[in-house]
């Protein structure tokens, strides 16, 4: 079973996110970035079904700031290989990045045809679309989302995909293959791998690289403006140290009959 | 006159979604600034009963297949692709929940036209649409000019009240033939049921719901100490469970249960859209977030500002102090 994982880095949302000069994107200045949390679960998937099957993993990944220590990190987990698309001019859209990935990929050595694609079924950037389906749609393969297992032998052409629903409750698909999957969450939550792991990772191996092919697709969407989002309703807030608005809350509770 | 205006009617082991009905409110909005008809699509086998309760719109489309029996993301792009070139809608409004999410990039990706994802609201400005959509866990919010038509739209939870498509009112529906291949590509199996055992978090007077906040799993103790004071249970966000922190039956939002129960505490959640659509119909909704920028305080009736890993066993000394009981 050979698994290409796709990987991208977002701004981390538990910084404050502020507008840019141009009042329709983010302050680039004020960003921290981090791997998109679905992306690193569909990493964990394909880990855990090699480890299961056998085979290999594939880790891509558009060339963006600190997207080595990713790739890196990877390897360190256990992926085979970390390729980097190099050169395409930022930033990208997902359907523009989506575009990119399914004309880059058949020209990137040894490494088509794959059986499965994994990445995360969505991303917190995703405004003109999500990058699991478009790909699939672009190379003509099948795809499902919201993704919680998978599995698959060798030489069977299909996968058993289990996807989530709400409440708890999951559906079982069986998916011809080669198919994209957007995963939601892995079976078990992404492995850690020690920062000396990562570091020593960094001098033994290397990343390769792909030249981005020239972007012939550009994002229809025209965005107008960012904001903060208007405030429908706003908490009243309680202020003091933890005792004083433990007390407050007491309160409220109170007043409510729930002690 | 501009193409009509559609939405997608989801419907999921026999049941037509919430949201559906939301999209029929916003959809009218827009046909009429429009001037246009608004048309629910209806998909599925055996689902045609599903369509009487659709007489918000002005007609119904409903397409019949076995392969439409389950969510099935591909053959539901195949039926709207061929439907959407046949009739040239000027917009297709389509619910954002795990069953249909999907559904839009693929459909956008096939015809070529545009996508709007994550919006939030959609009004019709100068002949054209506008959509505001939330990025970034609901921290920003874009406007975007909605191009070409047809257009699709990936719509979020509450965007309007839905309780006013509920009409009583039998709409015209009109069956529609479309050519889907008997076996796809991807072939729904059945369905698994959550394990059961647990507690029922949708059945509870109280929750204290825990989220990445919460740091680490041995920290849920003292959500867990509160939870018990207030006579309640712990619930919590996504990252909680995708760490194994705790079970799947204990999740609130899009994935998990829709709660409402008289008091929800959220203890380091950030109140990302997927999260809230679960929760932001308790009575009471009190949040705990470091960030006071958090998405969660503009659904919460309280806020505190501080960390949870504080707050908590404050706030369960002063519960248990109120009802005299001793530590």
């Amino acid at each position: 079973m050979n698994t290409l994982v796709l990987m991208k880095m977002v701004p981390d949302i538990v910084e404050e996110l502020e507008v840019g000069p141009d009042g329709k994107s983010l302050d680039l200045e004020s960003l921290r970035l981090i791997v998109s949390e679905r992306d690193d679960h569909a990493l964990e998937q394909a880990l855990l079904l090699k480890e299961r099957r056998g085979g290999s993993v594939t880790t891509m990944a558009i060339e963006s700031p600190d997207i080595d220590e990713i790739l890196f990190t990877a390897l360190a987990k256990g992926s085979d290989r970390a390729v980097k698309m190099v050169g395409a001019e930022p930033p990208l859209t997902t359907s523009e990045a989506a575009a990119l990935l399914a004309r880059v990929l058949p020209d990137v050595p040894n490494l088509m045809p794959v059986d499965l694609i994994l990445t995360g079924c969505q991303a917190i950037d995703d405004l003109d679309g999500l990058l699991a389906p478009i790909l699939a749609e672009q190379l003509r393969i099948p795809y499902l989302g919201v993704v919680t297992g998978v599995d698959a032998e060798t030489g069977q052409g299909r996968a058993t995909v289990f996807k989530e629903y709400a409440g708890g409750v999951r559906g079982e698909y069986a998916v011809s293959l080669p198919a994209v999957l957007g995963i939601q969450a892995a079976e078990k939550p992404p492995r850690y791998v020690p920062v000396a792991k990562v570091r020593s990772t960094m001098k033994s191996r290397t990343i390769d690289t792909v030249p981005a092919p020239p972007r012939d697709e550009t994002s229809q969407l025209e965005i107008l403006q960012m904001t903060k989002p208007e405030a429908t309703g706003r908490a009243e807030m309680l202020e003091g140290s933890p005792e004083e608005v433990a007390s407050k809350v007491a309160d409220v509770l109170s007043a409510r009959g729930l002690v | 006159m501009a193409g009509n205006v559609w939405v997608l009617a989801e419907h999921w082991r026999g049941r037509l979604s919430d949201l559906t009905f939301e999209l029929l409110v916003l959809g009218r909005e827009l046909a009429v600034g429009l001037e246009s008809r608004l048309e629910a699509v209806l998909l599925g086998h055996g689902a045609k009963d599903l369509a009487g309760s659709l007489g918000a719109a002005d007609s119904v489309l409903t397409v019949d297949h076995p392969s439409l029996a389950e969510p099935n993301p591909e053959a539901y792009c195949l039926a709207l692709a061929a439907l959407v070139e046949e009739r040239k809608p000027r917009s297709l409004l389509v619910p954002l929940t795990n069953v249909s999410a999907d559904v839009p990039s693929l459909l956008s990706a096939r015809l070529r036209i545009s996508l709007s994802n994550f919006c939030r609201d959609v009004r019709v400005v100068n002949g054209g649409l506008q959509a505001r959509c939330l990025l970034y866990g609901g921290k920003m919010e874009t406007t975007v000019a909605v191009p070409g038509s047809p257009a699709v739209l990936g719509i979020l939870p509450g965007s309007r009240a839905g309780s006013e498509a509920r009409v009583d009112r039998a709409p015209l529906i009109e069956e529609v033939e479309v050519a889907l291949p008997s076996e796809g590509r991807v072939r729904f199996e059945k369905y698994i049921e959550p394990a059961a055992g647990d507690v029922d978090i949708t059945q509870q007077h109280a929750l204290v719901s825990v989220g990445r906040g919460i740091q680490t799993r041995d920290n849920i103790a003292l959500a867990e100490e509160l939870a018990e004071a207030l006579g309640g249970v712990v619930s919590a966000s996504r990252p909680v469970i995708d760490q194994g922190w705790l079970p799947l039956t204990r999740q609130v939002g899009k994935s998990g249960a829709t709660v409402k129960p008289k008091l929800y505490l959220a203890a380091g959640i950030s109140g990302a859209p997927e999260h809230v659509e679960g929760m932001k119909s308790a009575d009471l909704i009190i949040a705990i977030n470091t960030d006071p920028q958090a998405p969660i305080f503009t659904v919460a009736h309280y806020g505190i500002v501080g960390d949870v890993l504080d707050v908590l066993p404050a706030l369960s000394e002063a519960v248990r102090a109120r009802k005299g009981i001793h530590a």
